[in-house]
């Protein structure tokens, strides 16, 4: 109604989501928070990925499965009757095992070689996980234990131009405790003896090694902070909708977030995982429709690519600085 | 012993650059051609030939395109799944808008769609590099897929949404469709892969491999060297797109039959990395290697396992060749990093001396 | 050494594989059944209650009657894991020991098989899912969708609206989304919803979830907030349906005008979301719960002894139950392929014949011990859907509820098109085998 003939389709793309933006203020609220929320979720994700990366230049496949791997351990032993809590810490042991092995396993033995051997030996894990995961809890879909963990559910609303926005509690939750870990990791990183230390590994392993850190020990304990990441992760989407094994897809949504952030940046997984959520989600709902709808499986990645161009690091990568 | 160059000289040039130098070689590749081309469709049954030898050589003809890209080149491409699939759907749009023309000769034509198509996804890689670039070919997966689902015309607007393979013949025996025997497919994949596979091993110990192998390297010193990064990378996509459209089309019209645009999903990608990995980097003899493993293992595992006389649920059988599937991958890693094709190398240098150890 | 390894371990694999790779015939005196069933990947929750039915029911055949007519059933699950390629290598390594049925249980399985089953002389039972055309027994004398099409489900659900609004032409005006896995399955009704759309003056809005998206739907459920459709109706499977719910739940969409397809209603689909799912309906054809003689013989000689997968609690769940469904088609099946041929042991072409003259009356359901669990089926030479009838269920907070009686497809509108699908794959299959088998006498 707004466009006239000549200029239909760039008044469609120009003008109409803008005026809907306006005219539908209430939406636009959720839009923005709902990307929000998502981007939140998809930080979590990244955060895990950059741990490892920045500690232990592996390229972490196997985080999504992490995620599927300690929400199904939470789930799984609360329903052999263990209390929520004491499940929640035997959870995080179990992801202490997980890291344990790992380490023992298939990161010592591998020590030294090439990126993409180490990205493919996590590609095995994955698999590996995703059989041992089925084998042991069933590949059925399990419901989150909400309730027994004190998530508060339900909605808080208010009006706002003329209509409702809704925030639902689950996803304040969900960014205070993301906000809490990235605290709890930054002080950890700069106040403690192990954050020193990991800094060091990530600046150099080698002169790391020569100052009497143990890699091996820092990989442990970097594993299992990914794994407690996946943990809370995996608590937040599984609250969201289920715990499945399709979660692990999900998974591949923290990509583009880190390629936009940069591998090795904190705060880069969290200003990444903001815009590719934000971005997306006002993507798909004021342009998606020209499209058919459903852009958000590639739309995340062209922001990422756009971004890239301009910064081939990311926006928080250390400087590629090549010499011959 | 059995394996020895002694005594076999080079007398001028043509023989320094033959694509097997050595006598053995030459006789080992002729008695693995022979099997495959006249034992295996005769012993083997149509399990064999439909379900795992005709799939086994299209998976590896698209590791051989990505081990091009990513191998030779050293560019990390996600995007494999998406280079297949246009290949598929440029195949099925070219066979129904021009059926007259032979089929097999639009299989091969596919692959410059595919190539063209992995070009303006090549563009990126100049700027960025490494698991960035990795990530950005994601971009074109995700597109690529999204495209297969949303454009109906591409499958001509069947009702089902996916490629219908037609029934195409060649001198009058059917190749596609459900009348063509697995032999007849079996045949035509064979010949394809094989002559590919030889057009492959030409180009990459070639100047153009030496550029693309240059570049993988270090960028930098190559362009100093005078190699030009731009021409030589994108030809690296489009080179790698083409074997993988070409693959994709061999999938769907040689093997599924019909396809949904799930069939070329990012799982899809995942797989042919992973055998261009187990496989061996730049190595030819490589991408067959991984693709035997990574292709037949889960799916001959519960055979293997029913062999054994192990009396378990599919689903628990499922469920554990995931787990050894992956620790089979570690383990290969582990054993050697360098792939299967570095054991094939090991085992000939064992041969050579063999039976006196040192 | 490790060469020496290797080389042992790999020719011990190559030996203990080899059976399976060359070919042998084995004497029949049993009746082969292979399903293709998943219990691992994302659509495992989906997956997994049918698997269990349809294992069970024809273990439970086994078990009380001996098999069939006498003959025993061998069952043979194969796991696909809804992946094409995984159900191809299960068609292939199970063709050897010529089965009499096969069903693909996924929709991009079923089309590669549909042009060979008249090849490989193996009818395909692609119970109410798969491609709808195929219906048409002239054209696809050997594939079988009973009871219902996609198609036919979604002129259920318009009619259901209708009904709600008090006649079809009340919904002139209206708005009705339209929520689909964006896959071949999803697409395949969208045709039909635009011409009801013209038909009745209705607006359609289109959610497309993509397959990678499944757990992610807060954009889609932005849309519909923002559109205010007056109906939803929802094409799902596997983790989407769960998700699904949940985001209409969060945005406090009217619960009882969200309307899914029968793939949508499972327990799992809505259990997640528990009480805020309450009012959430779905289409279904069979019954839902395990009062019925037959289902608590199953108890009685599977589930008790633990042959079964399935939890005792979850037997005569609305999934579980279909995939008793589709068991007791292929029972019936064999059992009239075993009347009109008067062989014990009948091949793949004679289930298809009695797969084309089935016919179970409510007094036959009633004999099977499943009073009322499903609707008569008749399938014809011309007709190898039915299309019969489905009912509506609603979810309580804890169960589905059957809120309406069988609702009768709206066939003028369906079967044309169906038609029309037919001809149409015809065409552009040139070559495409025209009908030679004969038409039996229904019995």
């Amino acid at each position: 109604m707004l466009c006239v003939k000549p200029y239909g389709m760039l008044c469609k793309i120009f003008v109409v989501p803008f005026y809907e933006m306006w005219d539908l203020p209430d939406i636009f609220v959720q839009t923005l928070w709902e990307g929000l929320v998502g981007g939140t979720l998809y930080s979590l994700i990244a955060l895990g990925f950059v741990l490892v990366f920045k500690a232990s230049g592996v390229f972490n496949f196997a985080q999504g499965i992490m995620v599927v791997f300690a929400a199904l351990s939470l789930v799984g032993l609360h329903s052999l009757g263990v209390p929520a809590f004491l499940a929640l810490i035997l959870a995080a042991g179990i992801m202490f095992v997980l890291a344990y092995s790992v380490e023992r396993v298939v990161l010592r033995p591998l020590v030294n070689q090439p990126d993409i051997i180490l990205f493919m030996a996590t590609f095995g894990l994955t698999y590996f996980l995703i059989g041992l995961g089925e084998l042991i809890f069933g590949g059925d879909p399990k419901v989150m234990i909400t309730k027994q963990l004190y998530i508060p559910t339900g909605a808080l609303s208010f009006d706002f131009g003329g209509g409702r926005v809704e925030l639902q509690k689950l996803d304040i939750t969900a960014m205070v405790v993301a906000s809490i870990m990235v605290a709890g990791l930054a002080v950890f990183f700069s106040k403690t003896r192990i954050g020193r230390a990991l800094r060091a590994v990530a600046d150099s392993h080698k002169a790391a090694l020569s100052v009497g850190i143990s890699l091996n020990q820092i990989w442990v304990i970097v594993w299992f902070a990914a794994g407690l990441v996946a943990l809370v992760t995996g608590i937040m989407w599984g609250a969201r909708s289920e715990v499945s094994f399709a979660l692990e897809i999900i998974a591949l949504k923290a990509l583009p977030v880190l390629i936009l952030g940069g591998f090795t940046s904190i705060p880069g997984a969290i200003v990444g995982g903001l815009i590719i959520g934000i971005g997306e989600k006002v993507g798909e709902i004021y342009w998606g429709p020209l499209l058919g709808g459903g852009i958000e499986s590639w739309l995340a990645y062209m922001i990422a690519l756009a971004f890239l161009l301009f910064r081939p690091q990311g926006l928080f990568g250390e400087k590629i600085i090549e010499r011959v | 012993m059995l394996y020895r160059e002694a005594g076999q000289f080079k007398t001028n040039y043509r023989d320094d650059m033959a694509v097997f130098p050595i006598l053995q070689d030459r006789i080992g590749i002729l008695i693995i051609l022979i099997i495959a081309f006249a034992v295996v469709p005769f012993v083997g049954n149509n399990f064999l030939l439909h379900a795992i030898m005709i799939p086994f050589l299209v998976f590896a003809l698209a590791t051989i395109g990505l081990n091009i890209l990513t191998g030779y080149t050293g560019l990390l491409s996600l995007g494999t799944g998406g280079f297949m699939g246009v290949g598929a759907y440029a195949c099925y749009k070219l066979t129904t808008t021009f059926p007259d023309v032979n089929v097999l000769v639009w299989v091969i034509c596919s692959g410059f769609f595919s190539a063209a198509i992995g070009v303006v996804f090549g563009l990126p890689s100049l700027r960025i590099k490494g698991f960035y670039l990795a990530v950005a070919t994601l971009a074109s997966q995700f597109f690529l897929q999204w495209c297969f689902i949303r454009i109906p015309w591409l499958v001509n607007y069947n009702l089902s949404n996916a490629i219908e393979v037609p029934r195409r013949s060649l001198f009058g025996i059917p190749v596609t469709g459900p009348e063509a025997t697995p032999q007849t497919r079996y045949f035509v994949v064979l010949t394809i892969v094989v002559l590919m596979t030889w057009i492959a091993s030409n180009l990459v110990r070639g100047r153009i491999g030496r550029m693309w192998m240059a570049v993988r390297d270090m960028d930098i010193a190559a362009e100093l060297m005078g190699v030009r990064l731009l021409n030589t990378k994108l030809l690296a996509f489009a080179v790698s797109s083409f074997y993988c459209g070409v693959a994709g089309a061999l999938l769907v019209f040689l093997y599924y039959g019909s396809a949904e645009a799930t069939a070329f999903s990012i799982n899809q990608s995942f797989a042919v990395l992973s055998m261009v990995i187990v496989g061996g980097l730049g190595s030819l003899l490589g991408s067959f290697l991984g693709a035997a493993l990574i292709f037949t293992l889960p799916i001959l595992l519960p055979h293997f396992m029913a062999g054994l006389g192990l009396p378990i649920q599919s689903a628990t059988a499922e469920h554990i060749s995931f787990m050894i599937v992956g620790a089979l991958i570690i383990f290969f890693l582990i054993v050697e990093p360098h792939g299967l094709a570095r054991l094939w190398q090991i085992a000939k240098q064992k041969l050579r001396v063999w039976p006196y150890p040192y | 050494m490790r060469m020496k390894g290797l080389l042992v371990g790999a020719v011990l694999a190559a030996t203990a594989v080899t059976p399976a790779l060359v070919s042998s015939a084995s004497a029949q005196d049993s009746i082969y059944i292979p399903l293709f069933t998943y219990r691992t990947g994302p659509f495992a929750n989906s997956g997994i209650p049918i698997a269990n039915g349809m294992v069970d029911y024809l273990n439970m055949l086994n078990e009380r009657d001996g098999g069939i007519g006498g003959v025993k059933l061998v069952i043979e699950e194969c796991e696909t894991g809804y992946n094409t390629e995984k159900g191809l290598a299960c068609y292939e390594s199970t063709k050897v020991k010529n089965p009499v049925v096969v069903g693909p249980w996924s929709t991009g399985i079923t089309l590669p098989l549909i042009p060979r089953a008249s090849v490989d002389k193996i009818p395909i039972l692609s119970m109410a899912y798969g491609l709808s055309a195929s219906a048409v027994g002239d054209t696809f004398p050997w594939v079988f969708n009973p009871p219902a099409t996609y198609w036919d489900g979604l002129s259920m659900a318009i009619s259901y609206i209708g009904s709600k609004e008090g006649g079809l032409q009340k919904l002139k005006g209206k708005t009705i989304g339209y929520l689909f896995f964006d896959g071949g399955y999803g697409r395949e009704p969208i045709p039909l919803l635009e011409s009801f759309a013209k038909k009745y003056g209705f607006e359609v809005k289109m959610y497309p979830v993509p397959p990678a998206e499944m757990q992610n739907q807060s954009g889609q459920w932005l849309n519909v907030r923002k559109d205010k459709p007056d109906y939803m109706i929802m094409w799902g499977w596997g983790a989407m349906n769960p998700t699904a719910v949940k985001e209409a739940a969060r945005i406090k969409y009217p619960m009882d005008k969200f309307i899914g397809i029968w793939w949508s209603g499972g327990e799992d689909d809505a259990r997640p979301t528990g009480g805020e799912a309450k009012g959430y309906t779905t289409l279904n054809f069979t019954a839902v719960g395990s009062n019925y003689p037959a289902i608590q013989d199953i108890i009685k000689h599977v589930v008790s002894k633990g042959k079964s997968q399935a939890e005792k609690d979850r037997v005569g769940e609305a999934h579980y139950n279909k995939g008793i469904y589709n068991s007791v088609l292929i029972a019936e099946a064999i059992r009239n392929a075993q009347k009109i041929t008067g062989k014990k042991v009948v091949t793949g072409e004679d289930v298809r014949r009695g797969l084309e003259t089935l016919t179970i009356s409510a007094q036959r359901w009633k004999e099977l011990g499943l009073e009322g669990f499903g609707s008569p089926v008749a399938l014809s030479c011309a007709d190898h859907n039915g299309h019969q009838p489905a009912y509506m269920q609603q979810w309580d907070g804890t169960k589905w509820v059957k809120i309406s009686d069988w609702i009768q497809p709206l066939k003028d509108d369906v079967l044309p098109l169906l038609k029309a699908a037919a001809d149409d794959y015809v065409k552009k299959n040139a070559g495409w085998p025209k009908r030679t088998e004969s038409c039996d006498k229904p019995s």
